[in-house]
């Protein structure tokens, strides 16, 4: 009988049967790992299973490759919070959403696990836009995609960085990149790229940046590509960015 | 045994029900069968008229025996408000209450990417024709305080706001009736507190 007890984060619920779901969960130790919950379509447990909650879990199965079973206590629930605002309730199920699809299964992340939940916490807070970009960083990091944004690819200044290639994933100064700027994606402010003005253009560039290498190269050979909760958050980001830009600003600040 | 049979029929068909399995399915079988006349026959009759009668009423998608449903056809209701829930079940809850004197429109579930619920499969865009009916003053996104429930709000709210005059409202979260605040998770009160109102 194989058993373990840690913390999770669900990550996405799936219902199977009449009462019971398949749960998907970020481990601290164990990494992503799937279990079968009893009961999970109950009303009393429905609210415990909602994406970013965090649990105290005890996994089970009779053989270590089985799916196993859950079982389940609410640790905290910062979603709860996120459900009044659309664009970070989006961020929240993106970020779910990445990770279920991204990571493999039974290998502990848990460097990603105190990021996902310092991100959660962070999604009610001033700056939740700048730390989802930075958090995107860190799981493509996490993946064996970690970009290189301290010094410039091409020998130039440290403190003229102002792009990155969308080739290698450094970054280039102003100085060296201005010639390929059309081809180079911009880095923030937030960064350590140039200072702007425009808070609302500075996060826009940051969720292309690591857009861009999510699509390009973790989730390049996925079958389903990026998953339908990033690119509806980024839909809406851009409609956001698209009606007003003050009110990104007022909603990030 | 003969699995073919008319009385293993009735099991297989009674242990696919919510709620039943094949012990249970026996079990109901057994009682049916012993009270032909008072239970069974008239549940034959009563699943079959429901089979034929109860169809969705094509203005809000409630079950009914008629078309528009009794609720869309009665004048004594508020046109002017329409309750969006995701299921019939949500619609008999509010019923139950007798608090809402309005209309309603059953989306028919949530937005859920898992579950390969698109825009496409709930009934949004009839909502949105019927919205822009000029007799609309208020919507009310009735929808679970889940992910999935607030999510679909969101997505309905940002549907209806351009080209309807409509006011758009959705359910209060917090404190539940009875509830005590020891027993309650943390994100609940932290709802509560934001939401509260003058005593």
């Amino acid at each position: 009988m194989e058993r373990w007890e840690d913390q999770g984060i669900v990550l996405s619920v799936r219902p199977h049967g009449e009462n019971g779901a398949v749960l998907r969960v970020l481990s601290e130790h164990h990494g992503l790992c799937a279990g079968y919950v009893r009961g999970a379509q109950s009303s009393k447990m429905r609210g415990t299973l909602e994406p970013g909650n965090g649990l105290a879990l005890v996994w089970q199965s009779r053989t270590e490759g089985q799916l196993g079973s859950f079982s389940v206590e609410l640790i905290d629930n910062p979603g709860a919070v996120l459900l009044g605002d659309a664009l970070r309730l989006g961020a929240l199920q993106s970020a779910c959403a990445l990770c279920d699809a991204a990571l493999p299964e039974q290998e502990g992340h848990p460097g990603l696990f105190h990021g996902l939940r310092a991100l959660l916490t962070a999604l009610d807070g001033p700056v939740w836009l700048q730390a989802y970009v930075i958090w995107e960083i860190a799981l493509l990091k996490e993946l064996g995609f970690a970009l290189d944004l301290g010094r410039c690819a091409g020998g130039g200044r440290r403190d003229d960085l102002a792009y990155v290639s969308p080739k290698t994933g450094r970054a280039v100064s102003a100085e060296k990149g201005q010639a390929y700027q059309d081809r180079l994606l911009v880095l923030p402010q937030f960064l350590g790229g140039p200072a702007s003005a425009d808070e609302a253009a500075d996060i826009d560039c940051g969720l292309k940046l690591s857009g861009y290498f999510l699509e390009h190269w973790a989730f390049a050979h996925h079958t389903r590509g990026l998953p339908e909760a990033r690119l509806r958050f980024m839909n809406r980001m851009a409609q956001t960015l698209g009606s007003s830009r003050e009110s990104l600003i007022v909603a990030s600040g | 045994m003969n699995t073919d049979g008319p009385l293993e029929m009735l099991i297989r068909q009674l242990a696919a029900l919510p709620g039943l399995g094949p012990r249970s399915a026996r079990r109901a079988a057994l009682y049916l069968l012993t009270r032909r006349k008072t239970q069974m026959q008239p549940l034959a009759q009563a699943i079959q008229q429901a089979a034929e009668l109860v169809r969705e009423c094509t203005a809000c998608n409630n079950l009914d025996t008629a078309d528009p449903c009794r609720i869309c056809s009665d004048p004594r209701r508020d046109a002017g408000q329409i309750c969006v829930v995701a299921q019939v079940s949500d619609l008999w809850a509010i019923e139950r209450t007798g608090a809402f004197k309005g209309r309603y429109h059953v989306l028919g579930g949530l937005l859920s990417a898992l579950d390969g619920m698109g825009p496409e499969q709930l009934r949004i865009p009839t909502l949105l024709v019927r919205v822009k009916e000029p007799a609309v003053r208020e919507v009310i996104l009735a929808l679970s305080a889940t992910v999935d429930g607030q999510s679909t709000a969101h997505y309905i709210a940002d549907h209806l706001g351009p080209g309807s005059n409509a006011k758009i409202t959705r359910l209060a979260h917090g404190v539940p009736v009875g509830g005590e605040l020891d027993y309650l998770d943390d994100g609940t009160i932290i709802t509560a507190l934001r939401a509260r109102n003058a005593a």
